[in-house]
């Protein structure tokens, strides 16, 4: 059995930024990544980030996970691509298939003294008749395609959903050169920022509010959709149909926690409708109810990038506190930074219910842990 | 139809990059080195990877990020490979998976 100190599973921005705090601090630290490349959902984000400098506005996404990779290196965290890590046992033995250089996969058991989970989120699903067929995807695979491989998935695409995935992802549908034929959205009004939606409409797409897809036909592959005006109680108004021509459907109806790793372990969780399902109660150092075992990122709670990034330092900062390398004090002047910043996040009218929610999961964690 | 973006407003033009010839269904196409299959695939307008064990229906990308096995193909024989997040090889084997992929010959284009 292999050791190591920190062993993180994700490597997004959460699981990134805390490999870099925890090596930073001297920790010996291992990231496992399922994809091909590290960066999770980074390099697909094309766009310049929101907020203030603190908060790397202005950066594109992609940058950012440039950077990041940069700093890792710097530190010295091994990073093994192409493999998932599969199981975990009592005192943090972490199981891995280890992705090898000649495609095969290897069986490798590590004891590590601390444990991130930082496994992000996956795309929710919009049921509708036909929604199986090849050409409806989530729209971030539609985003990873363009973005991140540089190939188009079709070339006549109908959004379904207004919060500022499917707003970004339209536009950015676009500038690889796609045809955005509508955008749909079940609610009376769109659901993300007006500076998104107003590009949308610059560039003359169709938006369909109070709409929704009622059937998707084609044999293998989408070639056409019908969507419907819904009433004030959500039900398809008869007479109200459309059809659209198209060979894309993309999917933009939020995102849920991916907890299968936080559900291996005896973890307590709780459900929060803002942060998009269930989700693993931790405390401000984003440990769980597991003593050595945090989490970070989506995987607590659907946000955003920059939200990630800051919870996988406080869980880097803590994690290596706990192992000795911060002093209580060093490691405190770090996490009320980190801690300060997140708070900016999670302000104004779309930012504030999540700070709510966030206070929601602190309040609920249990005085003494496992 | 090539569905490859060649010149990308933000992200510049493609770099020259260094390509690989894989087979899919029988028939030879030129990949990337280094892509997803998946992303070779839709290079070449190509949606359908699988179809279901029971109802056999078409199944192609829907996550993108090896969530949701859609995607899975026959890779150089062996079934249930999730091809969004696998990469291309020189003289890879790719078939389309009919069901588990267990039936003898892999898939129906063996």
């Amino acid at each position: 059995m292999l050791n190591r100190e920190v062993v993180i599973a994700g490597a997004g921005p959460a699981g990134l930024a805390a490999a870099i705090e925890a090596a930073k601090a001297g920790a010996q630290v291992l990231v496992v990544d399922l994809n091909i490349k590290p960066g999770g959902q980074l390099f697909k984000q094309i766009h310049k980030f929101f907020g203030s400098s603190a908060h790397r506005s202005g950066i594109r996404g992609m940058d950012i996970g440039t950077q990041m990779l940069a700093e890792a290196e710097k530190y010295g965290v091994e990073i093994w691509i192409n493999s998932a890590v599969i199981g975990l046992y009592p005192d943090k033995i972490v199981s891995i298939e280890r992705g090898l250089e000649n495609g095969e996969k290897e069986l490798v058991n590590i004891q590590a003294k601390k444990v991130i989970l930082a496994t992000g989120a996956s795309e929710n699903v919009v049921r509708f008749k036909g929604w199986t067929l090849p050409g409806i995807m989530g729209a971030g695979a539609a985003q990873t395609m363009i973005n991140v491989n540089r190939v188009k998935p079709g070339n006549k695409v109908v959004m379904l959903g207004s919060g500022n995935v499917g707003l970004i992802v339209s536009y950015q549908l676009m500038q690889a050169g796609c045809d955005v034929v509508a955008l749909v959205e079940a609610a009376p009004k769109i659901g993300g920022y007006g500076v998104h939606a107003s590009k949308i409409r610059r560039a003359g797409v169709p938006i369909y509010t109070s709409h929704t897809i009622i059937e998707a036909r084609g044999t293998d592959r989408v070639t056409e959709v019908t969507i419907a005006e819904l009433d004030s109680k959500w039900q398809p108004i008869p007479g109200t149909e459309k059809v659209l021509e198209c060979d894309v459907v993309t999917l933009a109806a939020g995102l849920k926690p991916i907890s299968d790793l936080v559900r291996l372990h005896d973890l307590d969780l709780t459900f929060n409708a803002v942060f998009g399902g269930w989700v693993p109660k931790h405390n401000r150092d984003m440990e769980s109810t597991q003593s050595g075992i945090y989490v970070a990122g989506d995987t607590t709670g659907v946000e955003e990038a920059n939200t990630a990034l800051e919870e996988g330092r406080l869980s880097g900062v803590a994690a290596a506190e706990a192992l000795g390398y911060l002093t209580a004090e060093q490691a405190k002047e770090l996490k009320d930074d980190i801690w300060e910043r997140l708070d900016g996040l999670r302000m104004g009218p779309f930012g504030e219910k999540r700070m709510f929610a966030k206070n929601d999961i602190l309040a609920d964690f249990p005085a003494c842990v496992k | 139809m090539c569905m490859r973006i060649k010149d990308h407003i933000i992200m510049g033009s493609e770099a020259p990059a260094a390509t690989v010839k894989i087979t899919v269904d029988g028939k030879t196409i030129m990949a990337i080195e280094g892509e997803p299959i998946l992303a070779a695939l839709l290079s070449e307008n190509i949606m359908v990877n699988r179809y279901t064990v029971k109802l056999k229906e078409p199944r192609g990308l829907f996550c993108g990020i090896g969530q949701c096995t859609d995607c899975a193909m026959i890779v150089n024989g062996k079934p249930n490979v999730r091809t969004c997040i696998t990469p291309v090889e020189e003289g890879m084997i790719i078939q389309t998976q009919h069901g588990n992929g267990m039936e003898e010959g892999g898939g129906k284009h063996a």
